[in-house]
């Protein structure tokens, strides 16, 4: 079992399965934050449960944290092993010829994901826990739109967001349907898979930018 | 026509190589890569120079042996073939090519354009066979009817002539190609199901070993295959390793 644990597919699929795993939280995350366009009163109690159910707060917050450092540890990890792979670089590599610069660059469009999560946690996960566990406020059920607005009103800000999405985009481009390869998933059904896929990573980071703009183009008024 | 080379020359491999710039004039455009190559080795000769050594062996696209990236790719700009295989009407006159070796950290260079493969012999020595009793009494291939499909596709893996074109052309020098097509050769036919599960355990550990990189689906060793080895050996692979380490 240890060199199970040790092997490059073990490690590959540790890559693939927490990925697969956030693309589901991405996917939640995204339901519930379009109701912030189309319904904010959905908006504000589908956040207050998430906010205070207890098995969301005390067993899938650790899970989803523990997924996301797994995922970029393991990405670090890999990604120096790759480069130990090979000492000596070519004087001339034509790396376009043969694969996609997605599928050459996953590094760097997930260290920007990563970064954006950074600022992500700092600008609601923080302030959320502030305000539930250090400030110990009573419970707001109707606050949670209103702050998300807000959070959008300046221009800098939804730029950011805008250009993480787009990145988070192409990450899963190559990301999503590469795990299915990595978890042995490779037959008559690939093709449909990958389709699947390509229209998932375009259309849900589209979602959340299409959220980032509309908020800031309609900021509240009071 | 006049070609300006880039070769890359390294005296054995203890020494720091460089790249050294050759002009080449009088190449016929029906010459073979490796026929230009003799021809400048002939020159170099004929001047009392040092040859560039480089590996070759039938020329003919079946021994894998003439390995070279050639302008950054593995056996040059044309697509399923060898470097024996290439020829110079694929380049113009005035052409700067630059000749390098495989670069992977699991493949040391021997001199020049020769590398030292045989980490890919260690991880077919690892499980890459299927025990037999070959002697007295021989026993007919036909004995076991294999499905049309899976014989198609073992093959196909079976192909590999284990050239490294994968590795070379692998952002991360990874060569989980050849190891998948190895094992997938004997996964898919009845006389590999007895040693399946120790197989694929032992190669793939001989392959993370030898200091291989990990496999990030880029596609490229599949491009750049001579023999169009597919990914879908890889996916076999990853199969047959998770059932194997699951089974115990």
């Amino acid at each position: 079992m240890s060199g199970f644990v040790k092997s490059s597919i073990a490690r590959k699929v540790v890559m693939a399965l927490s990925g697969l795993f956030l693309v589901v939280f991405l996917t939640q995350h995204f339901v519930i934050n379009i109701t912030s366009v189309i319904d904010p009163e959905t908006f504000n109690t589908w956040s207050h449960f998430m906010g205070y159910n207890p098995l969301v707060q005390y067993l899938l917050q650790p899970i989803l944290i523990a997924g996301v450092i797994i995922h970029f540890v393991m990405g670090f990890a890999l990604e120096i092993q790759n480069k130990k792979a090979r000492n000596i670089g070519y004087a001339k590599f034509k790396g376009s010829a043969n694969a996609s610069w997605v599928s050459r660059n996953m590094i760097y469009s997930g260290l920007v994901v990563l970064a954006f999560l950074a600022l992500h946690f700092y600008d609601f996960w923080v302030p959320e826990m502030v305000y539930k566990y250090v400030e110990v406020n009573p419970e707001m059920p109707t606050r949670y739109h209103e702050e998300t607005v807000h959070k959008f009103e300046p221009f800098w800000r939804t730029v950011l967001y805008v250009i993480s999405f787009v990145l988070l985009s192409l990450h899963l481009w190559h990301g999503f349907s590469s795990s299915f390869q990595t978890m042995g998933v490779n037959n008559k059904y690939s093709e449909g898979i990958k389709t699947f896929t390509k229209i998932f990573s375009v259309a849900i980071p589209l979602g959340f930018v299409f959220i980032a703009l509309f908020h800031h183009l309609n900021p509240l008024t009071h | 026509m006049k070609l300006y080379l880039k070769i890359w020359r390294q005296k054995n491999a203890d020494s720091k190589g460089s790249m050294v710039d050759y002009t080449l004039d009088g190449v016929e455009s029906d010459m073979s890569f490796l026929e230009m190559l003799d021809i400048l080795n002939e020159e170099l000769i004929s001047k009392g120079e040092e040859p560039v050594e480089f590996d070759h062996d039938c020329r003919e696209g079946i021994c894998g042996t003439c390995s070279l990236m050639i302008n950054g790719q593995p056996h040059g700009p044309d697509s399923r073939i060898t470097v024996c295989q290439l020829h110079m009407r694929s380049f113009n006159d005035g052409d700067e090519i630059v000749i390098e070796p495989w670069r992977a950290t699991a493949f040391p260079i021997i001199k020049d354009l020769i590398v030292d493969r045989s980490a890919f012999d260690r991880i077919q020595q690892a499980g890459g066979y299927i025990s037999v009793n070959t002697s007295g009494r021989p026993v007919d291939a036909n004995a076991i009817p294999i499905e049309k499909e899976m014989a198609d596709k073992s093959f196909n893996a079976a192909t590999c002539i284990g050239c490294g074109a994968c590795v070379a052309a692998c952002k991360n020098a990874s060569a989980m190609l050849f190891t998948s097509a190895k094992v997938s050769q004997f996964a898919l036919l009845p006389q590999g199901q007895v040693e399946a599960a120790e197989r694929v355990q032992n190669m793939v550990r001989q392959m993370d070993l030898e200091g291989f990189g990990n496999c990030t689906n880029t596609g490229a060793c599949e491009v750049e295959c001579p023999k169009g080895i597919s990914l879908e050996n890889i996916a076999r692979m990853n199969r047959e390793y998770l059932s194997a380490s699951v089974k115990g």
